[in-house]
């Protein structure tokens, strides 16, 4: 056997082969190895017979079979392979295992320490029951923080240097707790405090998102995988909270089976801890498997953008149709706003999953279409709110649902300005995905002033 | 000569299982020795031979176990179990009367 710079190069294009090989769904490392294992016994019984190397390699390689073939009978022996996926190991060779087991155990510390932290307002007296409001404040501080930390881990960001993003969440604490909301004679919250419960995990989600990106945050596409990201997370959380909706059902008809009433274990703990826990255990599953499976968020856009768009055009139809003008009542600003923000997840969630370099087609025309007749029925809910808005006088409620709203409009209707150019060959599709990603920082912006300074403004009603 | 793909397919199971009656073996070896047998008219793709065996263990005709070659690199190899001893018995009487039936009317054929 010659060892020389013949059996360097043998060993890199087995390397390649296996590489090749690795690819292939259906082909998992060990049947790779069974492979490599005969590949080199056809080479070495090759090379005694007398041929070089690198011409025994072709032909162990040609009696292997093309690779297609082969992945083909692999997948059809083992038609599950191409279904479970759950495989928590990154790429590569880099001794995958002790990293991810190492990777479990960081994010199930932290997953303790959120649902932990949950709890550790109990020891000062704080229950849920009684302090709803301090809780309602603080729910994105108890998860959050340990989120970006399992970023700056993840990233391998030295501590020393992101210190700084430990700021935000400090000087949130710090608002949120020592704002003087004053609460009328039968609110358990007052207006302004419930603006901030809402909107601060919206500001807070922007230093998630630095630590996530890790120096990307700067450019677009680094802000459109944290769109991705977002989406994933929202759809594995959802799918996490109904696993323990069941759970919790079990827990509960179980115990009182045995004639107990656990109530106190689902309300104080199962679900308050497995809601913090979660998040940051979905995190990991979205990292986990985001090269593995196809992103369920652009999926579901393509199903519902063009049946939010029939049920647009349908509605305006039937208000022209029947003369019907919107009816304004308290909530209707927020309804319209959460319209707004349907179609701005829309085109965005669409916008993540499309290849820019693509030219227009018809699911594009589409989009338009959503978008502009969802802009069409917010003006007219605009106008209504318009002619009245002297009339209700400005609470912060309202101040709030109306920057919102002007917010998601300039968005939408810049957007549907860039789809059209698109859409006539004036412009490229970047344009508007650059549009999208430069306008993410608005949101989190705006989400922080009405944390910081609606309550003072508005005397902390 | 071409066998075809269907003949070759059928014919993988009982070959294997008889190989394997000889001894427990691995993948190179089960292909080196299918050469052997049928005078090297008889080729396989070699990649084809492991999705083979992997559903003749799924069946629990053969059983695995990972060992190391000369070299030692890690080698699975496979040994027959007893449901693929009674299952090999099956299939030889199969072949067999496929193989008898043939023989006569090929016998006709020539005296013809």
């Amino acid at each position: 056997m010659s060892a020389g710079p013949d059996h360097a190069s043998l060993e890199a294009q087995i390397g390649q082969w296996r590489a090749y090989l690795r690819r292939r769904r259906a082909i998992t490392g060990p049947d790779v190895e069974e492979l490599e294992t005969h590949l080199r016994d056809q080479v070495g019984a090759l090379t005694q017979a007398g041929l070089a190397e690198d011409e025994a390699f072709l032909v162990a390689v040609k009696r292997m079979g093309s690779l297609d073939a082969l992945s083909r009978e692999f997948a059809r022996e083992h038609s599950d392979r191409l279904w479970k996926q759950l495989v928590i190991a990154p790429d590569g060779d880099a001794a995958p295992e002790t990293v991810t087991r190492t990777e479990a155990l960081v994010v199930f510390a932290l997953a303790v320490a959120a649902a932990l932290a949950v709890k550790m307002p109990v020891l000062f007296g704080l229950t849920l029951e009684r302090d709803a409001a301090f809780y309602a404040r603080n729910t994105s501080l108890f998860v959050l923080p340990f989120l970006t930390g399992y970023f700056v881990w993840k990233r391998r960001m030295d501590p020393r240097h992101c210190v700084w993003l430990a700021v935000p969440f400090i000087a949130a604490a710090a608002v949120v707790n020592t704002f003087p909301f004053t609460r009328g004679p039968q609110q358990v919250v007052s207006h302004t405090e419930v603006l901030s419960a809402v909107h601060l995990p919206i500001a807070l989600w922007l230093v998630v998102g630095i630590a996530y990106l890790r120096g990307r945050w700067l450019e677009g596409a680094g802000r459109m995988d944290f769109v991705r990201f977002s989406g994933e997370l929202f759809i594995y959380y959802a799918l996490i909270a109904l696993g323990g909706g069941v759970l919790t059902g079990f827990t509960m008809t179980m115990f009182a089976a045995i004639g107990l009433k656990p109530d106190w274990i689902a309300r104080d703990w199962l679900i308050p801890c497995g809601a913090a826990g979660a998040v940051i255990v979905g995190s990991w599953l979205v990292e986990a498997k985001q090269n593995v499976i196809e992103n369920m968020a652009p999926v579901l856009t393509r199903l519902f953008t063009p049946l939010f768009t029939i049920v647009l055009l349908v509605f305006l139809a039937t208000m022209a149709w029947t003369g019907h003008p919107i009816d304004i009542q308290r909530n209707v600003l927020i309804l319209f706003d959460l319209l707004l923000a349907v179609v701005v997840g829309l085109v965005l969630f669409s916008a993540s999953a499309r290849d820019p370099e693509a030219p227009p087609n018809l699911f594009d025309g589409l989009q338009l279409l959503l978008i502009v007749s969802a802009l069409v029925v917010d003006a007219l809910a605009l106008a209504a709110i318009a002619s009245r808005i002297s009339e209700f006088g400005f609470t912060p409620n309202r101040v709030a649902a109306l920057g919102e709203n002007l917010i998601l409009l300039v968005s939408l209707a810049w957007s549907a300005w860039l789809y059209a150019a698109f859409l006539r060959g004036r412009g490229p599709f970047r344009a508007l995905e650059a549009w999208q990603t430069a306008y993410l920082p608005v949101y989190a912006t705006w989400a922080a002033l009405v944390v910081l300074l609606f309550p003072p403004i508005f005397g902390y009603a | 000569m071409d066998l075809g793909k269907d003949l070759v397919a059928a014919s993988a199971t009982p070959l294997v299982l008889a190989i394997l009656a000889e001894g427990e073996s691995y993948g190179y070896a089960i292909i080196k020795r299918v050469s052997e047998l049928s005078g090297g008219h008889l080729h396989w793709t070699d990649g084809m031979l492991y999705p083979v065996l992997h559903r003749l263990e799924r069946n629990g005709f053969v059983a695995a176990k990972w060992g190391s070659s000369e070299s030692g690199r890690r080698r699975k190899y496979y040994r027959l179990t007893k449901e693929g001893r009674t299952h090999l018995e099956a299939e030889r009487k199969r072949w067999q009367i496929v193989d008898e039936t043939l023989h006569r009317i090929w016998l006709k054929a020539c005296h013809a």
